[in-house]
């Protein structure tokens, strides 16, 4: 260019091209990084839609909660079991001696604004995440989307969930107070039951006989704030690549096949509703933690190895484990001079191993038993695959069972009936419940794989009497809901040479939208 | 899969623009007016709410405002962009193909020709060099572990077979006042600390006394008793002790059913018998609690009259049973 045009503003506004500022970063951040292709694909990227697809979105949401929540909470908690006298606006602990873990989490609750919202709302979340990685890994599982080739992403989800409730236990156990040093104090006795390297492993960790030398709270906080979050960002990372880069599965549907994807693109559909999710999933835990009150520690007072209170419970996720403590008989080995303390070491350690290694593996436990190692990329109704379902069932079965035993002496008080009876009930019942469940579950399948139209709305029938006394029938209408439209599934992001797009214009699609038509359910 | 997928000088064109026409906009989208109002009225909804959150915070109300404020400004504003998209913008069905993630064979075996034929002479044949390399990663990963794992803490040794009770020890309470004759009553417990781990000005010495030696003394009748034989004389006026620590899991054993003479451990709901040596009766405990020797001194407080007989608390491989 010999002579510079005059810097008029429409003269800048042509140079810009046709899209403008956006146009000119998008040019700028191409020059440098060359997103403008990758970028593209992605906006372009289809989600299927299906509600149950927003399950995992839940709990990546949670997790971002935490993040958020969790460094609020980390600039006033102080991970020390040093003891210190109390002297702070909640009045009952006034010139009581305390941990400063525990001191500190109280300030938080009472002396910091705001922080009694945010505590809340972690332990909420905390609460939430777990809760939706274990709904969203039976979605999962129940509809066979951990099949070939996404076993990697299903070992990497359950690593998680495992990460997951040992990081809540973890963080719950922080505080210091009364519930969780006991809690503290039971994890130590299970750590301590394996067998050669019990006993090694437990004055390592606390640096010395329980409770320690005052390190364990300082190890764990490092363990809670970064070690895990840190492992569960890479996996995180990887577990959303995984996705991007397989592509989502699909349920079976109209033009849905094992070779494509149906659903919204990401720009802008998908980007608006999840990140609208976002938001009210945050939502979610501002009103539980503004309305819902959880682990009120200052309650329970700060750790005293010498104190206990009644009907004392772990969080949610580790009832299952308590439950499975309790059931056990109290069958010690003792031989040689050694002690095997199996009452501990095969219902807290051994089972839960089965239970975590089953999940691992189940991708081929199960493409061993039906010989199936080709692609899927659709998902099954889980209807139609009445033994996976069947397992399943079983399996959830005997967790929830488990969990309810955590319960025993609350039980036992709220019947009226004695603990004997409650814990002999629950000993059965944790084999026959889940065979029955399975059962329940396996026959149900293949009642409603018979039945033809089922999870369809009846119609109403209008049944006339003509003047002759003749009688017929007339169906009424589809209610609106029932028969909805559907367009042809558009061949939108087809394949062309590159060279047309040089010509500077936006292609249109080659096929054309054929425009609406109805499709009855 | 096909050839197409193969060839990367080919790409796609971008997904039509989104106007009115188009039969992806739903029936809310091409007649906007009245969702677009109420999508604006629910946003506008969450910038009152973040206002008065707001307000909450300035005026230090109660969290309960301040969060219940917040939650539901986010939720509108959440609900509102998700409106958004739902009923504005275009939806589905748009179909993407699925490509092939697999490689050609002609791909896959020149990846595995790489690995296999360019090591073959380098890498292969040299034997002793893969070996040494394999222990000399070997011997760090060993070593490396020494400060990763050895230095976080002492080796148990004996520790989890000791505690603080020794021959002699006087027995007394949270706050180091002794115990004598009449201190407790029939029916009456407390928890005994040896006296060389509380002291009456700071309380506990250090927190292992408190967690390991706490032990819990009853006074089940005013005459001596006989737990089991051979501890006759274990019970001087009535007085029974045991450690405190269950057998189970560690809990401290905290509640005690006087009428039933029954030490209960409120975790699992272990149950002990304190006339009879604190056999379990009942729960998952396997072992009898520890019971302590008592007696007393010149100066007629009780005390210890041996250490505890065994390792207390719960099993671990150790223990010598």
């Amino acid at each position: 260019m010999s002579a510079a045009p005059a810097k008029t503003k429409r003269n800048t506004k042509a140079a810009m091209g046709p899209y403008g500022h956006v146009g000119k970063v998008v040019g700028e951040l191409d020059d440098r990084l060359g997103v403008a292709k990758g970028g593209r694909v992605f906006l372009d990227k289809i989600f299927p839609d299906h509600w149950s697809f927003m399950l995992g979105e839940i709990s990546l949401y949670s997790f971002v909660v935490l993040l958020a929540t969790g460094v609020f909470l980390s600039l006033y908690f102080v991970p020390s079991t040093q003891q210190v006298i109390y002297h702070g606006s909640y009045k009952p602990l006034d010139g009581q001696w305390v941990s400063e873990a525990y001191k500190s989490t109280v300030g938080i609750s009472f002396d910091v604004r705001g922080g009694l919202l945010v505590r809340q709302m972690h332990h909420w979340a905390a609460d939430i995440f777990t809760g939706s990685i274990i709904v969203h890994m039976a979605r999962i599982f129940f509809t066979g989307a951990f099949r070939k080739p996404r076993e990697l992403n299903w070992i990497i989800g359950t690593t998680m969930l495992i990460l997951a409730i040992l990081e809540g236990f973890i963080g719950y156990s922080l505080p210091d107070d009364l519930i969780s040093g006991t809690g503290l104090r039971i994890g130590y006795s299970i750590a301590e039951s394996i067998p050669f390297i019990g006993s090694y492993l437990v004055t390592f960790l606390w640096g010395g006989q329980f409770p320690g030398t005052g390190v364990i709270i300082p190890r764990f906080f490092i363990i809670h704030v970064l070690i895990i979050p840190l492992v569960l960002i890479g996996l995180l990372s990887a577990h959303l690549g995984l996705l991007v880069r397989q592509k989502h599965t699909q349920f079976k549907g109209e033009g849905r096949t094992e070779n494509n994807v149906v659903g919204s693109p990401m720009f802008p559909t998908f980007m608006a509703k999840t990140t609208g999710f976002l938001f009210m999933v945050t939502a979610a835990t501002a009103l539980l933690g503004a309305f819902a009150q959880i682990n009120p520690i200052w309650q329970f007072g700060s750790y005293d190895a010498s104190k206990i209170s009644y009907a004392v419970q772990p969080d949610w996720y580790m009832g299952w484990l308590d439950g499975a403590l309790r059931i056990m008989p109290s069958w010690e080995l003792a031989f040689w001079g050694h002690t095997i303390p199996l009452e501990v070491f095969l219902p807290a350690v051994i089972f839960p191993g089965i239970v975590f290694n089953i999940a691992i593996i189940w991708p081929w436990i199960e493409s061993r038993y039906t010989g199936d190692t080709a692609m899927h990329n659709l998902l099954d109704r889980p209807r139609d695959r009445p033994k996976r379902m069947a397992f399943g069932v079983a399996f959830f079965a005997m967790l929830f069972t488990l969990f309810a035993a955590s319960s025993t002496d609350v039980l036992a008080n709220f019947f009226h009936v004695s603990l004997n009876v409650v814990l002999w009930f629950f000993r059965f019942a944790v084999f026959v419940i889940p065979v029955i469940c399975g059962l329940v579950a396996y026959q149900l399948c293949r009642e409603m794989q018979g039945v033809h139209g089922i999870g369809k709305r009846k119609r109403a029938v209008i049944v006339e009497r003509s003047a002759e006394g003749e009688y017929s029938t007339v169906p009424t209408a589809p209610r609106p809901d029932d028969e909805h439209h559907e367009l042809d599934p558009e061949p939108v992001p087809v394949r062309i040479d590159i060279e047309p797009l040089n010509n500077g214009g936006i292609r249109q699609p080659e096929s054309s939208p054929t425009g609406a038509r109805q499709v009855s359910r | 899969m096909t050839d197409v997928d193969h060839q990367p000088s080919r790409t796609r064109v971008p997904m039509p623009v989104a106007a009115l026409s188009d039969p992806h906009m739903g029936d809310a989208a091409r007649n906007p007016d009245k969702i677009e109002k109420l999508i604006a009225a629910i946003l506008f909804l969450s910038i009152v709410f973040f206002g008065v959150a707001g307000a909450a915070y300035w005026q230090n109300w109660s969290d309960w405002i301040f969060g219940g404020a917040l939650g539901i400004g986010l939720f509108a504003l959440g609900f509102g962009l998700t409106a958004w998209g739902k009923y504005l913008m275009p939806q589905g069905p748009f179909v993407e193909e699925r490509h092939t993630l697999a490689s050609t064979p002609e791909e896959r075996d020149v990846m595995s020709a790489a690995l296999v034929e360019r090591s073959a002479v380098v890498v292969k044949r040299r034997k002793m060099l893969g070996g040494l390399f394999a222990a000399g990663a070997g011997v760090f990963t060993i070593v490396a572990a020494f400060p990763l794992i050895r230095s976080l803490g002492p080796v148990p040794g004996t520790s989890l077979e000791t505690t603080s009770w020794r021959k002699g020890s006087v027995l007394v309470d949270s706050s180091g006042r002794p115990v004598r004759k009449n201190t407790l009553v029939v029916g009456g417990i407390m928890t005994v600390y040896p006296h060389d781990t509380v002291s009456a000005l700071t309380g506990f010495i250090t927190d292992e006394g408190q967690a390991v030696d706490q032990t819990v003394l009853i006074r089940v009748s005013d005459q001596p008793f006989t737990t089991e034989a051979g501890r006759e004389t274990w019970t001087p006026d009535g007085y029974v002790a045991y450690s405190k620590v269950c057998t189970h899991l560690g809990c401290p054993v905290g509640l005690y059913e006087q009428e039933l003479e029954l030490l209960v451990c409120p975790c699992h709901q272990s149950m002990f018998n304190v006339r009879n040596g604190a056999v379990p009766q009942f729960g998952p405990a396997p072992r009898p609690l520890p019971q302590l020797h008592l007696g007393y001194n010149d100066d007629g407080y009780l005390i210890a009259m041996a250490p505890f007989d065994q390792a207390i608390g719960p099993g671990f491989w150790e223990r010598n049973s």
